[in-house]
């Protein structure tokens, strides 16, 4: 029973982590289709400016430490990230707006590539052990048993950004645009919808998420190097279509789904095929229902 | 205001000159000089194909014309040439439009789409909408005021909180015109808006078309093949055939126009 339950939490926050990436894809995806596959980077970025942050700031120089120092922490690799994802829209995606559909998506694959080496340069190719920046909390003897705090505060942030997320898209007027985008960008523009900035905030609220999805691993890896954008883009990217890409809660489900399976697997069957165990839950899932559990198979409108 | 000004013809709202479509090595506009009057309602028929909607398209700044010039003026003396802007640009400084199939946000309430209409036109920028300052509140709240009252104006009251998509047909019709009007246009292009529409309900879109016109203070171009409409409603008609303007005219002497009556129902 211990065993089924550290797999369950461990695949849960895997998960969690996951629907931070996802939420990132399916995002873009919603409103302009495009599949951005530099967006693991993004979350790569996100671990490697909260490791320099923390570094700076917890050392002696400044000298923070716990709550502060995570908070501050979050805060600036978010904000770096979100710049991050904002110059990366501009530069590459935003001249292509028009052009082919493949056109944005090798301009994607080029960043990707492009941000891999750029890390690489400057942070060197090896794994850099990333400081634990998560407080000691007093747990109840019971809560610890079933979990660390880690993990605990891993759900925790998951669950904060999936709410405020949920709030933002329905109640502001910068959601209920991107709302309109997503279904009709043309209709949108013509009804004075700012395309561009709509776009520029969906790519900010992404790389905010990513961001704290990197912070977040590197604390419960407390490693990382400037490959672990692809592998988590690539699982990422699968549970957005597992979910329905475009759909919100449809990533966030794909996303469990996806952590639950690698972490049951690595756990009854062999850490080898835990990956093997994820991808034919995709192909089940695609042949059952193409569009994704959440999805839905569109009638092209001719 | 001066001699000179007092004694020009009446002004216009919109004009182009030689606006040329192509697409391939079909030409779907050939030199189409259009004139729309300020607050008159200007009609544009003309069989399946002519070119009506690619003209609206050419408008809003969905297509790029090949050739000639779109001069759009709002009312405050300056003359904007609308070629080659992005169709936000084009809305936001004026020019509104609903379309023949209808083209509302389904998923978004009734009172959502006509806020969608003032979203061009808020001040308040990202970080205002991130943490939702005293101003950004007050202005939402005001835009909410006003689609609200536009709503209640247009006879939609019943129906704000419920989603576009559950609307009677009519009324969807209708929501797509309230939601151009909330961009707050001097010139609206209604593509075709009695299509689908019974009787009664299009004899009350022309009491709305004309109310438009009147209180909103605006001009209107309009696509329509309801000829009693048309006839009825329009100042001018122009009539296009195979992306050419055969005639121009108000609507008693369209009626009796050789060419437009070929255009319609064919040679003897």
């Amino acid at each position: 029973m211990d065993f089924f339950l550290s797999l369950f939490m461990s695949g849960l926050t895997k998960g969690s982590i996951y629907a931070l990436i996802a939420l990132g894809y399916t995002m873009v995806y919603g409103i302009i289709a495009l599949i951005n596959f530099a967006h693991g980077e993004i979350y790569m970025i996100g671990a490697f400016t909260a490791l320099i942050f923390s570094m700076l700031l917890g050392g002696p120089a400044v000298g923070m430490s716990g709550w502060t120092l995570l908070l501050t922490v979050a805060a600036l690799s978010a904000l770096y990230a979100a710049m991050y994802g904002w110059t990366m829209e501009k530069i590459a995606y935003q001249p292509l707006r028009g052009a082919s559909r493949l056109a944005p998506l090798i301009s994607a694959i080029g960043m990707s590539i492009f941000l891999q080496n750029y890390v690489q340069l400057v942070q060197t190719p090896n794994f850099l052990v990333f400081p634990d920046l998560i407080p000691q909390i007093d747990l109840p003897a019971a809560v610890a048993k079933a979990i660390n705090r880690t993990h605990l505060v891993i759900l925790i942030v998951t669950a904060v950004a999936m709410v405020a997320l949920t709030v933002f898209i329905k109640f502001t007027r910068m959601g209920m645009a991107m709302r309109a985008v997503a279904q009709d960008p043309i209709m949108a523009r013509l009804s004075g919808v700012k395309l561009d900035r709509v776009i520029s905030v969906t790519f900010v609220i992404g790389s905010v998420l990513a961001a704290l999805g990197g912070l977040l691993i590197g604390c419960s890896m407390r490693q990382i190097d400037f490959y672990i954008g692809f592998l988590a883009g690539m699982k990422a990217f699968t549970a957005a279509v597992l979910g329905g890409i475009g759909s919100i809660p449809g990533a966030v489900i794909g996303a469990l789904i996806l952590g639950f399976a690698e972490s049951f697997a690595a756990g009854y069957i062999s850490s080898s095929y835990k990956d093997m165990v994820a991808f034919i839950i995709l192909i089940i899932i695609l042949t059952l229902k193409p569009g994704g559990i959440f999805g839905t198979s569109q009638t092209q409108k001719v | 205001m001066t001699e000179a000004a007092s004694c020009r013809p009446p002004d216009s709202v919109l004009k182009t000159c030689g606006l040329s479509m192509v697409f391939g090595g079909l030409v779907a506009l050939d030199r189409v000089d259009l004139t729309v009057e300020r607050h008159s309602i200007t009609a544009l028929i003309g069989p399946n194909g002519a070119g009506k909607t690619t003209l609206f398209n050419c408008l809003t700044g969905i297509y790029p014309p090949t050739r000639g010039s779109i001069t759009f003026e709002s009312g405050d003396g300056r003359k904007i040439s609308l070629k080659g802007l992005a169709p936000d640009r084009v809305t936001l400084l004026g020019l509104a439009r609903t379309f023949q199939n209808i083209r509302l946000f389904s998923n978004l309430t009734v009172l959502e789409n006509v806020l969608i209409g003032c979203h061009g036109r808020m001040r308040a920028g990202l970080l205002g909408a991130l943490f939702r300052d005293k101003k950004t509140r007050a202005e939402e709240k005001a835009f909410i005021d006003f689609s609200y009252d536009l709503l209640v104006r247009y006879g939609l009251k019943a129906s704000v909180n419920e989603l576009a998509k559950n609307l009677a047909y009519g009324a969807q019709r209708r929501l797509e015109i309230v939601r151009a009007l909330a961009t707050g246009p001097k010139l609206l292009l209604l593509d075709e808006p009695a299509a689908g529409l019974n009787i009664n309900e299009t004899n009350e879109l022309r009491e709305l078309i004309e109310t438009i016109r009147t209180s909103e203070n605006l001009s209107i171009l309009l696509i329509e093949h309801d000829m009693n409409l048309v006839m009825n409603v329009s100042h001018v008609i122009y009539v296009m055939d195979y992306g050419k303007l055969i005639a121009v005219g108000p609507p008693n002497e369209i009626r009796r126009n050789p060419a437009v009556i070929k255009a319609y129902l064919g040679e003897e």
